[in-house]
């Protein structure tokens, strides 16, 4: 590519990833505003920070957040590399494509549809709406993410490892516990991660499942949003945008130094 | 013995599919039979297809989701295109995947601030000497936002099929006497294709139902498919209708489907 071009080529980027953060920084910057509004920057100031460590209310709404989070990731961490092991082993080819596009229809299909379809099932089981309403249809929603994080690298895993495990005299439990799952377990870290920011990210489904009593951020400041602007909402922004940043880095950290120890094991086989 | 030990072992993965994936599809095309007294009725799809008000609103739809997707495929390609070829391609698209990490009620809620009436766009444009513009609850900012919030979907998917063309096919067509221009549309844009076609597929249909930033950034001015299966199902709570105009959503995005994947199945035939 001739130089010129790739001058230009860069300038384009800068632009693009400018427009892609101003937003993001703009929210960020005046949560630091003394004023209340986005508008006029009225000096430095933590008011919003203060305000938002002393709204009970919100605080529980983190809390309801992040223990939807984490539990529904547990749950579908724990199913979908189930049926990871489910896809996998099925014998023909044609099940398994059944079964693939089967768990993929949930990450393909609309938002609203899968909170319509969901508010219809739970009341038609007679289901509460609220906390287990909402925990399960993130549980729901999260599986499928889970089975296509784990199922690659149950695929490169060599059959003559569980052959060989069970010529040792390994149980199938023993197979599962020493071979399997230590194997995919990168797999199943990035699953985990995944359904965390799946359920946090999540808004349209929580909004049509979860009743009156129970709320969940976005929930929360969709309705804020929509009564105008409050300089608290740009504190929580910026503790949010510290909260992903942490799991950005921690994700990466991981998938980094699984790549970085399996290449050395390349290596050494290599060397061998 | 150990047949039992497995299907005990998938029970909850198939419990799942069956629960939370075919149930709930079965249970949207049954309610779209029923009408608001719940007795057996085909109303809601006559309805449907005669009032000129759910055709609009269906056209507008999918209008809007083919334009949200062009303005993404336009800006994305050649940012894809730029990154693919930097020294530190996985720095640059860690910072294209990072956007999609932060809440997108947050984005919303920024472009709220900045397209209002004294944001930071109407002060730049004063500096300009143009006059403020009421953008909020517009088409376009409409538009805009939802583009914004998609790029980022549509590069990842370029830029990892860019990423996957080996870099002899280049050189042979330079050897071959091609122009950077050539190569570009003669041999890299076609061995794209798989991506481009995946982008498109993860950004129109949810661009087709998104109802939250209708209601955000378009006021309450733009309906869209989306936004009307929320009024039927949580303000007028006629189920009956939300879930016919469920299942139009869910056929309109089977049709996006196949268009997207049966293409690709043919290019690999020939």
């Amino acid at each position: 590519m001739s130089n010129q071009s790739s001058k230009l080529g860069k300038l384009y980027i800068i632009i693009v990833f400018a427009l892609l953060y101003i937003p993001i920084i703009y929210l960020i910057v005046y949560s630091f505003s003394s004023g209340t509004t986005m508008a006029n920057f009225n000096g430095f100031s933590l008011t919003h920070y203060g305000e938002l460590f002393h709204d009970n209310r919100l605080l529980a709404i983190f809390l309801n957040t992040i223990l939807i989070a984490l539990l529904s990731s547990v749950f579908s961490t724990i199913i979908g590399t189930l049926g990871a092991l489910g896809v996998h082993n099925a014998k023909k080819r044609h099940s398994r494509q059944t079964l693939l596009s089967l768990n993929s229809i949930l990450l393909v299909s609309p938002d609203v549809i899968m909170g319509a379809s969901f508010l219809i099932f739970f009341t038609s089981l007679k289901v509460p709406l609220g906390f287990w309403s909402v925990l399960l249809s993130h549980i729901a929603f999260e599986i499928p993410i889970v089975v296509l994080m784990v199922l690659p690298r149950l695929d490169e895993m060599s059959p003559s490892l569980i052959n060989a495990a069970t010529d040792l005299g390994a149980t199938a439990g023993q197979v599962l516990s020493r071979v399997i799952l230590p194997f995919i377990q990168p797999g199943i870290i990035a699953g985990f991660f995944m359904a965390i920011t799946y359920s946090l990210d999540d808004f349209a489904v929580t909004f049509f499942v979860t009743g009156n009593g129970f709320t969940t951020l976005s929930v929360e400041i969709y309705s804020r949003a929509r009564q105008g602007i409050s300089l608290e909402i740009n504190a929580l922004a910026g503790i949010m945008f510290i909260f992903s940043l942490i799991l950005v880095i921690v994700y990466y950290f991981i998938e980094n130094h699984d790549q970085s120890t399996r290449r050395k094991k390349d290596k050494l086989e290599v060397t061998k | 013995m150990k047949r039992s030990f497995r299907a005990m072992f998938y029970t909850p993965y198939f419990l799942w599919l069956a629960l939370f994936v075919i149930a709930p599809v079965g249970l949207i095309f049954y309610y779209s039979f029923f009408n608001i007294r719940h007795q057996f009725t085909f109303d809601n799809y006559a309805t449907f297809f005669s009032s000129g008000t759910y055709l609009t609103m269906t056209a507008n739809s999918v209008l809007y989701a083919f334009l949200i997707t062009l303005i993404s495929l336009v800006i994305s390609y050649p940012m894809a295109l730029v990154i693919s070829r930097l020294r530190h391609r996985d720095l640059w698209i860690l910072l294209v995947i990072l956007p999609t990490w932060i809440n997108l009620l947050l984005k919303a809620y920024a472009f709220i601030g900045l397209l209002s009436h004294d944001g930071l766009v109407n002060q730049l444009f004063g500096l300009v000497g143009i006059p403020a513009q009421h953008m909020l609850f517009t088409d376009a900012s409409f538009i805009l936002v939802a583009s914004y919030i998609q790029i980022p979907f549509m590069i990842l998917p370029i830029y990892n099929s860019l990423t996957d063309i080996s870099d002899s096919y280049i050189k042979a067509s330079h050897d071959l006497g091609a122009t950077n221009w050539q190569t570009l549309t003669k041999v890299i844009f076609p061995m794209t294709m798989p991506g481009v076609k995946s982008g498109i597929q993860i950004v129109f249909i949810p661009s087709l139902s998104l109802f939250m930033l209708s209601r955000l950034i378009g006021g309450n001015k733009i309906i869209t498919l989306g936004t009307a299966v929320e009024e039927h199902f949580l303000t007028t709570m006629n189920w009956g209708m939300g879930s016919t105009i469920g299942v139009v959503l869910i056929i309109a995005m089977v049709i996006a489907m196949m268009l997207t994947n049966t293409q690709r199945k043919r290019r690999r035939q020939a």
